[in-house]
Order: structure tokens, then C-alpha cells, then sequence
């Protein structure tokens, strides 16, 4: 089952609206780490809202998307995890180590608009690192 | 009620079809939401090691009734390699497949209880429980 991913503004926004296969998790992480690029996105919200589990796997591919974002130069944010799968994760011993996390959508879009405001940011993850940036796309031909 | 479930593992939809039977199951023995969290996940993460090292085997869910106490009991097997120090396999950031390393233990941690057999060259067993806390 495919995350319907919605551009807004400079930012994407992944909403999983069902329990999700492994393969549904990397076409995921896949999806939104060329988008950013294609989008030019600044910032990322992966709204687990409605997931039923998050295990070892998900936590992982979790992870492996804000690192990825991060390398081209986009901020992620996960958002919605509820009481009972943070409960697990505790017991489970996982952890989002180095991805950023916000209470609700709400809160994830005000932390991203407070991070990406930051002078110099966008240059210091993906500057020197990327030389060869993707061309940029036609904006259509209506 | 359906009081057994066999579910078996070829691919990872078979590990979202576990869990989820998984989770219905609970909420018939009465399981609080937390709980059938913990139940759903701790089924993914044994699905998941029969896909990874064994590729396929089975998951089997139990309802069960002991002093008029509802519970349930996993049991996840596979006809795969086998686990040559099950010890080591049962510490906290040991894994073969590079993966996380978290699996067994964590699993453990879930549940009420957590039995592991497991045969080289044979196949590995895991039975776990939980039971309802009135």
C-alpha cells in the first residue's frame, strides 16, 4: 500500500494511513528521499499517526529516512507516535537516535519552520557534500 | 471463537497478516490496548527472523483459559538454520544478519514468558505468553 506524500510549500508530507509491509516502508524511504530532491523540499513530516506497530524493521527504515532527507539537505520530523507504541519501543529497546519527533502534524510543521529558518543550514548538509545538484524541472507547459 | 490460528510466513505480507490476526486474537482474550501492541509487535519481530533467517516457516496463535484466566500463546518456528549460540543470541546487540541486533531479547521483554528451542541445521523454536492481568 502506497503513503500518499502532499507538497506543501517547501515541506513533504507522508501520511501512513494503515500498517505498512516491509516493502511499503522502503518504497517509502525511497519515495521521499527523491522527492526532496525533486520538490527541492526543505523539511520532512512522516505522520505515523495510524500505524499499528512500529518494530525493529520500521524503527530502522524511520531512522535511514531522516538520515537520507538529512544528507540532501532536508529536515525530517516524525510525528504521531501514541502512547502504546512508545511504550513499546521502550520495552523493545528502540530508538529514533538522531531523528527529531514531534507530539502531532501541528507541532511538526512549527519545529520545521523554526529549524529551517536557521542561516547557513541547507549549506551545511548538502553544500560541499553534493556537487552535482539535479536539475531543476519544468515547471510544466500550461 | 477461533481459538487457534496458523499463519505461514513467505513473504512480508505474512508478517502484517500475523500480527494483525494476532492483535484480533487479543482483543477477544480481552487485552487492553497496550497489550495487544505489545502482542502485535512482538509477533512481527519473530515473523520477521523466520523470513530473514530461515525465509519461510509458521506462526501459531493460541487463545487460551487456565484458573479462568484468558491469555495467549505464540508460538513461531521454522525449519531454518537454527541458532548456534543461543545464548549470545539472547544478549542485548547480538545479530548474524546485521540487523539491529535487538530482536530476541526485546521480544522477551514484551512478554509474560519466553521459551527458545533451536536446532543447528534444524529449525528454531520460540513460544512466548501473555496473560491477562485482572
Amino acid at each position: 500500500m502506497d503513503v500518499p506524500v502532499l507538497k506543501q510549500g517547501q515541506y513533504l508530507i507522508a501520511t501512513v494511513q494503515s500498517a505498512l509491509t516491509d516493502a511499503d516502508l522502503a518504497q517509502l524511504r525511497h519515495s521521499l528521499v527523491e522527492q526532496v530532491g525533486r520538490f527541492r523540499s526543505r523539511g520532512v513530516i512522516v505522520d505515523v499517526t495510524a500505524v499499528d506497530v512500529l518494530d525493529s524493521f520500521a524503527c530502522r527504515t524511520l531512522r535511514d529516512i531522516a538520515h537520507m532527507a538529512g544528507f540532501r539537505g532536508a529536515e525530517t520530523v516524525i510525528v504521531g507516535i501514541h502512547p502504546d507504541l512508545a511504550f513499546t519501543m521502550v520495552r523493545l529497546g528502540l530508538s529514533l537516535e538522531g531523528v527529531s519527533t514531534a507530539l502531532d502534524l501541528e507541532e511538526g510543521l512549527a519545529f520545521l519552520d523554526k529549524e529551517t529558518r536557521r542561516p547557513g543550514r541547507r549549506a551545511l548538509h548538502s553544500g560541499a557534500a553534493m556537487p552535482h545538484p539535479e536539475p531543476r524541472k519544468p515547471r510544466g507547459n500550461h | 471463537m477461533a481459538t487457534i490460528e496458523h499463519i505461514l510466513i513467505h513473504s512480508d505480507r505474512d508478517i502484517l497478516l500475523a500480527r494483525q490476526k494476532g492483535r484480533a486474537m487479543g482483543m477477544l482474550a480481552g487485552f487492553v490496548s497496550t497489550d495487544l501492541t505489545l502482542i502485535a509487535t512482538a509477533i512481527s519481530e519473530l515473523a520477521r527472523n523466520i523470513l530473514l533467517y530461515a525465509r519461510e516457516g509458521e506462526v501459531e496463535l493460541h487463545l487460551i483459559q487456565e484458573d479462568r484466566r484468558n491469555g495467549m500463546v505464540i508460538i513461531a518456528r521454522d525449519q531454518g538454520p537454527g541458532i548456534h549460540d543461543v545464548e549470545r543470541a539472547m544478549q542485548d546487540g547480538f545479530s548474524t544478519s546485521g540487523g539491529l541486533g535487538l530482536g530476541l531479547p526485546g521480544v522477551k521483554r514484551l512478554m509474560d514468558s519466553f521459551e527458545l528451542i533451536s536446532v543447528p541445521g534444524r529449525g528454531t523454536t520460540v513460544q512466548i505468553s501473555k496473560w491477562l492481568h485482572k
